[in-house]
């Protein structure tokens, strides 16, 4: 099966000479469609950068990036446009609606832009919203809700019109333990039910573990993993 | 342990016999308190010489034990009780890290990673094993499992700490451990 996402060998560096950061460093990993992996480790390690490399929106410094087998880097600005509104979604910690526009304005939003007719892409936003359970008081603005259900939103807006990678930048940032695990279990959900490969940046070791996989980073590289089947961890740290 | 104020705390209830508070135990423990007979009749055997119960025969010549006075008045003085001293922090665990630190950042950063890679695997285990008990029946089973949730997510907790401190630890002292850094990495 081809990995909904790959990075081969990937290496990100910011700035030149005295002040270069090598903010990733040899990163392999591949992702199947329907699997949720968790990334952590301590602040600056790398973690949102592999993100961005992963939705196009940076240009890796050496390696190859693979979405649905096709390389990112090969991409023109507006083959990579069109990948990250409909291949990729994207869910941050927070600020991510447009508060003038409704929740269900929210999540047509990318389909709009995409040039999708307003009357299927109300369609495809009102599935995407009963996905995360919410498909009541659509013409709400985001400042109605609360902040695990603007969350959802996000998450439908990041899911509209089938795409089949999500990535999520500590997106239980904002909420508090309850609002939290029902996000992340609605992650989980989306992806062992619906087939979504997803990717969750967090530093909460209580929502890694809701992951089929949990990548530990350290000094942008990866130093461990959880294997899937839950047997032996594999640990890169023990070669060195 | 306080396997004898399980017992009386089942006794307050009613008499019962001895095989009966075996299973009412394990019950109400979630199962992961198993009992074996011998050591339910022994401790009932202590509690009956130091007057917290009495025996009188029941159906089919068994010995059916009920809770005394001096019983009761234990069981509330073991529910009141609170731990008299903060128990010492010590645990396999933490000896682990701290003799890794001891050996030199590499090798603790390294033991963190490892212990964090096999605790966060545990975590997802029970995780799974707690979603598949969520419809609510046995509320014992479901809290016991909550605590060994929290309990990992402790120690992943304090891992983490570990890491970022042994991480600044290590920052603080680059300028003059930097010749044996660029040698330990390679
Ligand atoms: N645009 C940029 N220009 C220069 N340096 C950058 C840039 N983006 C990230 N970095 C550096 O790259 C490293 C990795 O940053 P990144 O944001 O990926 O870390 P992170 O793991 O997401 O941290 P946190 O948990 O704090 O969000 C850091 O040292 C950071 O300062
Ligand atoms: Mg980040």
């Amino acid at each position: 099966m081809t990995p909904t996402l790959e990075f081969r060998d990937i290496v990100k560096t910011f700035g030149s000479g005295s002040t270069e950061v090598k903010a990733v460093s040899h990163i392999s990993l591949s992702i199947q469609p329907g699997e949720f992996v968790a990334i952590t480790g301590p602040s600056g390690c790398g973690k949102s950068t592999l993100l961005h490399l992963a939705g196009g929106l940076e240009p890796p410094s050496a390696g190859r990036v693979l979405v649905h087998g096709r390389d990112v880097v090969d991409m023109t600005p507006n083959q990579r446009a069109a990948l990250r509104r409909t291949d990729v979604g994207y869910v941050f910690q927070s600020l991510n609606l447009v508060p003038a526009l409704t929740a269900l304005e929210n999540v047509m939003l990318p389909l709009e832009l995409d040039g999708v007719a307003a009357r299927h892409a109300r369609s495809h936003a009102t599935d995407a919203l009963r996905s995360v359970g919410l498909h009541e008081q659509l013409s709400r603005y985001p400042d109605d809700f609360s902040g695990g259900q603007r969350q959802r939103i996000a998450i439908a807006r990041a899911l509209v019109g089938e795409r089949r990678l999500l990535l999520a930048d500590e997106p239980t940032g904002a909420l508090d333990t309850i609002n939290s695990d029902q996000v992340v279990e609605l992650l989980a959900s989306l992806a062992s039910e619906r087939g979504v490969a997803i990717v969750m940046v967090t530093h909460e070791p209580r929502f890694a573990s809701w992951a089929d996989r949990v990548v530990f980073m350290r000094d942008g590289k990866i130093v461990s993993e959880t294997s899937p089947d839950f047997g032996e961890s594999v640990s890169a740290a023990v070669t060195s | 342990m306080a396997v004898r104020e399980g017992l009386l705390a089942l006794l307050q209830a009613e008499p019962h016999y001895g095989y009966q508070l075996k299973t009412e135990f394990e019950q109400a423990t979630g199962g992961v308190w198993p009992l074996n007979v011998g050591q339910v009749y022994t401790t009932l055997d202590r509690l009956e010489r130091d007057g917290l119960v009495s025996v009188r025969t029941g159906v089919d010549d068994q010995k059916l034990y009920s809770i005394t006075l001096a019983g009761a008045s234990a069981l509330g003085d073991w529910w009141h009780a609170v731990p008299a001293d903060e128990p010492p922090p010590r645990d396999e665990l933490m000896l682990k890290v701290l003799m890794a630190i001891e050996d030199g950042e590499a090798h603790a950063l390294d033991v963190v990673t490892r212990q964090r890679a096999a605790l966060t695997e545990l975590l997802q285990k029970r995780r799974r094993a707690r979603s598949g008990e969520s419809d609510g029946s046995d509320v014992a089973a479901l809290l016991v499992t909550d605590a060994l949730i929290v309990r990992a997510e402790a120690d992943l907790r304090w891992l983490d700490v570990c890491e970022s401190r042994i991480l600044s630890m290590n920052a603080g002292t680059h300028r003059t451990r930097s010749a044996h850094r660029t040698r330990s990495t390679k």
